[in-house]
């Protein structure tokens, strides 16, 4: 075992963790725009309760990717190349959720505004789903060769396993979403988030579990066993809170069972970082796809420093923007009208 | 077709695109900070104004910056894997560090400055849009590292066919990077200077034509008191868009200042490190010392046959010289000379290695496309000069407070916020195909590193498909051109509406009826 190389290996974890950590609820705030906000002003509360977060947690997403490329090139290039099709789209997706965001509050008309809610859902179920997808794929594998080059056409990623990842992101996000919801608001939409939870639960962290156990079950890994089990107990804690309607606990088993399943997940891929289906001697390994000692090093320098800083300067953003917000809370929407003349 | 023509051009075309935003947020994002630095100071009303104007399209125009520098991200992988695959060991650590250190601090601290106008104590308000704004500063300088290194490679050393970095020292202060930093960031400056002229002029214009705004005999201004149309044709909404004309302006001028001599600067070191783009740059087919003002004939440049056609209609002498090595004698070398000096060095064919795919054994053609980057060093100079000159006329033109009333001189600011986002997508592309057939030039001037340097034909992903690039290339070009109309659009609305579209409490009919201290500022 190769330390830098596992450090490192351990830190993308973290980053993919901590980023489906909080961009998970905003996905799932973004997807509840479509089927359970009521009215206007309710999508108003939505979008305002991650309002003042979201673009900070979708750097994770950023750093996630791009200390992917410094700490292991080979897989950042052939995981990025291989699902060349799903990641354009889950571009395209961002891209409309992002500037969603900023113009929907701007639109002057019915019809522009509606676009952009249907932008902003949409843009959060494609975003969720392709990024499950990506994560499953380095799990479970994609036809390389030995290069590292997708053999088999656009389209060779799809596969039972790589849909089931999508699922579990966005069941995960969605429960995330109704528990930040619930959390962060009061009046009505408070208590609906609340009863979705506390009956959806179950079946939307299914599909995250599901993964988790068919890809730990079969390694019998002691430390990646003792995780997943880890993470069912807070999975059946965060439905036991939800059922209680304590909104700040259950928002937290739900973290908790995030990264338990992370962990367990990535903890039984160890070494393989993306196993080739074609043959198991082209798998990347954190060996053969990291940087040299040196880059890494410096690489580690830098994350020492930087990482607790960002948890610092964010968590502070939170106890900031601690309050719930509620309906009445929301001034009328103000347009832009000329002065002049 | 050929995949590696489209993931060119895909790339391209989003790169160029995310640079339109990327000097406005950068350059405006400082301005706005130090506006309202202006504000907590003096305690005057106009700065808070001017704070909420340009701080609100600064807002519009951020995330689209955002919003299309995902792809980016995501693209080096996607599209150019062996690119990837070969300098990741270098070139990661600046984008990882790019994210880590810098866009965090920006997206965080923005989003605090959005909701914390009335949350925040004043102070720790003014530090989150200075720490945002300085951020982006920070994320400039880790991507201009990163792409100098493709342009000037240091601190390297090639083990097993890639790229190793065995020195980051030398790769964070690359002379490269040293130079074009101040470069690209006074580029933006004079993006932002000119966007606050134009937009200012526009309303000093409005006021003058709709007779709120007077001038006497001796052409001083005379500003109207009128307050039965209401708040918005006081005193203070003069200063905003006065002030704001003048220190356009200023910063206009003083960037293109900076950008002329850091940009000299690029260009020494370019001579040295990249003679045959300098060549390219202006059509020098033979050595010479001449800066050519204009040149005719064929520049399409299919290597040295054409390149005899080149006639400079006018050169001045001795100016080439001097921005190479600051004398009037050296000669600099051209295409002619160079051509041969390359072909030695880096071989006349593509080798036969499976990395080149069906391009293996095709000729190298080491001159870059001459009309990109002839016109593109001139356009770059000229737009930048014009919107400088323009700068200093305004400047002049204002100097008794306020605009004259020409309908079509308003028009003319307006449409001159455009020249200097143009020099810098010049500058860009200019920079960008100047460098072919390299994606990493090879680097003459550091010992022992001339071997690490890649050429573009074996940079593509092998694996991805024209049709993929195709479809993405269609989608991404598609999107792009109606966020544009869109964005263009919300920002002339906003413009119109002048200030109270940033700050609706100055309508009084408008004022939101709850008094509940708890509301958010919001924004959404
Ligand atoms: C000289 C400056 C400069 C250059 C050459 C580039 N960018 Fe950029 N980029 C910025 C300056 C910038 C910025 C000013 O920092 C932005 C604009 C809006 C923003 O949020 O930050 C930004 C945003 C931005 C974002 C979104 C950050 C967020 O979510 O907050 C990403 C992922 C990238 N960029 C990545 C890239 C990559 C991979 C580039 C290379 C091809 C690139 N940028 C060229
Ligand atoms: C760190 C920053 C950058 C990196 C790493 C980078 C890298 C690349 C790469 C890999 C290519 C493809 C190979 C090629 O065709 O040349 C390319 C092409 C190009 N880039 Fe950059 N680039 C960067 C910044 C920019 C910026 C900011 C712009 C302009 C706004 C730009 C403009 C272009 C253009 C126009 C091309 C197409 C050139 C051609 O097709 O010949 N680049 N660049
Ligand atoms: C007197 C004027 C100028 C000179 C002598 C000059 C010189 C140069 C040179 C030599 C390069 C190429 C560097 C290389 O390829 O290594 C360059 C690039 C560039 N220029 Fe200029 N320039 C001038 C004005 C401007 C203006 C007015 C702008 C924009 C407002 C601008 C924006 C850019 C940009 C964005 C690049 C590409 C990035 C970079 O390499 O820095 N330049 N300039």
């Amino acid at each position: 075992m190769e330390f830098l190389p596992t450090l490192w290996f351990i830190l993308i974890a973290v980053l993919w963790a901590g980023y489906l950590f909080l961009e998970g609820f905003d996905l799932g705030v973004g997807m509840l725009l479509g089927g359970f906000a009521r009215s206007e002003r309710q999508r108003r509360v939505l979008i305002n309760t991650v309002g003042p977060v979201w673009d900070g947690n979708e750097v994770w997403l950023v750093t996630a990717v791009g200390a992917t490329f410094a700490a292991f090139p080979h897989w950042y290039a052939s995981l990025l190349a291989a699902l060349y099709v799903p990641l354009a789209v889950v571009l395209l997706a961002l891209i409309f959720r992002a500037v969603a965001f900023e113009y929907r509050g701007k639109a002057e008309r019915e019809l522009t505004r509606r676009l952009w809610t249907i932008a902003l859902c949409g843009g959060s179920w494609v975003t969720a789903f392709g990024i499950g997808v990506m994560l499953a794929a380095t799990t479970t594998g994609l036809p390389l060769n030995a290069n590292g080059d997708r053999v088999g056409g656009p389209f060779a990623w799809l596969t039972g396993d790589t849909a089931l990842g999508g699922l579990a992101v966005v069941g995960f996000s969605l429960a995330q979403g109704l528990a930040f919801v619930a959390l962060k608001t009061d009046g009505d939409v408070r208590q609906r988030a609340s009863r979705w939870l506390a009956r959806g639960l179950p079946a939307l962290v299914l599909p995250l579990v599901w993964w988790a156990l068919a890809l730990v079950v079969p390694g019998q890994q002691p430390a990646a066993l003792a995780a997943l089990a880890a993470g069912l107990i807070a999975a059946a804690l965060a439905w036991a809170c939800a059922a209680q309607r304590w909104e700040g606990r259950a928002f937290l088993a739900l973290g908790l069972f995030l990264l338990a399943c992370i962990g367990a997940i990535f903890t039984a891929a160890y070494p393989v970082v993306l196993p080739s289906t074609v043959n198991a001697a082209f798998d990347l390994t954190v060996t053969n796809a990291s940087s040299s000692p040196y880059t890494l090093q410096i690489m580690s320098v830098i994350a020492a420093f930087g990482l607790p800083l960002v948890l610092a300067y964010q968590a502070w953003t939170y106890w900031v923007f601690r309050r719930r917000i509620t309906e009445h809370s929301i001034p009328a929407a103000h347009t832009v009208t000329p002065l002049e003349s | 077709m050929d995949p590696l023509e489209i993931a060119r051009w895909q790339f391209g075309i989003t790169t160029v695109y995310h640079f339109l935003m990327v000097p406005l947020t950068i350059g405006l994002g400082v301005l706005v900070a130090a506006l309202q630095t202006a504000w907590v100071v003096t305690g005057r009303e106009h700065y808070l104004r001017m704070t909420k104007f340009w701080g609100k399209l600064f807002l519009i125009n951020f995330i689209m910056g955002v919003a299309t520098g995902l792809v980016q991200e995501f693209q080096f992988g996607m599209a150019w894997s062996e690119y990837s695959r070969f300098v990741g060991d270098v070139f990661g650590a600046p984008l990882a560090m790019e994210a880590l250190l810098a866009f965090f601090v920006e997206s965080i601290f923005l989003g605090l400055w959005i909701f914390g106008w009335k949350r925040l104590p004043k102070l720790a308000h003014l530090a989150c849009i200075w720490a945002a704004s300085l951020a982006t500063i920070v994320s400039a300088y880790f991507i201009l590292v990163a792409n100098s290194w493709m342009q000037h490679p240091v601190g390297t050393e090639m083990i097993d066919g890639r790229a190793v970095m065995t020195d980051a020292w030398a790769v964070f202060t690359n002379n490269t990077a040293l130079v074009t930093f101040p470069h690209t960031i006074f580029g933006a400056f004079a993006v932002a200077g000119a966007f606050l002229l134009g937009i200012a002029w526009f309303h000093l214009y409005r006021r003058r034509a709709a007779g709120i705004d007077t001038v006497d005999e001796a052409g001083r201004v005379v500003v109207g008191a009128s307050t039965v149309h209401g708040k918005n044709r006081d005193e203070t909404d003069y200063r905003v868009w006065f002030s704001s004309l003048r220190l356009g302006a200023v910063v206009a001028l003083v960037s293109f200042l900076g950008v002329a001599f850091s940009g000299h600067a690029q260009a020494q070191l370019m001579f040295e490190q990249q003679p045959m783009k300098m060549a390219a740059a202006e059509a020098a087919c033979h050595d010479g010392t001449g800066f050519s003002v204009l040149s005719v004939g064929d520049l399409s440049g299919d290597g040295a046959t054409t390149c005899d056609d080149i006639v400079g209609v006018y050169e001045i002498p001795g100016l080439l010289s001097f921005l190479a090595n600051e004398d009037f004698t050296t000669e600099v070398k051209g295409v002619n000379t160079l051509l041969p000096e390359y072909q030695e060095k880096y071989g006349t064919h593509l080798p036969d290695d499976s990395i080149y795919g069906d391009r293996a054994g095709e000729e190298i053609n080491y001159l870059p496309l001459m009309e990109v980057t002839y016109w593109g060093f001139r356009i770059m100079i000229t737009l930048g000069g014009l919107s400088a000159a323009a700068a200093a006329v305004a400047l002049w033109m204002t100097r008794r407070g306020t605009v004259p009333r020409s309908k079509w001189l308003s028009r003319l600011a307006v449409f001159g916020i455009l020249a200097p986002f143009g020099a810098n997508s010049a500058g860009w592309i200019f920079t960008e195909m100047g460098r072919q057939p390299f994606v990493v030039a090879p680097n003459p001037t550091f010992d022992g590193v001339d071997q690490v340097f890649m050429f573009t034909a074996a940079a593509v992903s092998p694996g991805v498909s024209a049709g993929e690039m195709l479809f993405s290339l269609i989608a991404l070009t598609s999107v792009y051109a109606v966020l544009l109309v869109v964005e263009v659009v919300l920002l002339c609305r906003f413009i119109r509406g002048g200030v109270a579209s940033a700050m609706p409490e100055l309508l009084e009919d408008e004022r939101p009826e709850s008094t509940d201290d708890d509301v958010l500022a919001f924004a959404y």
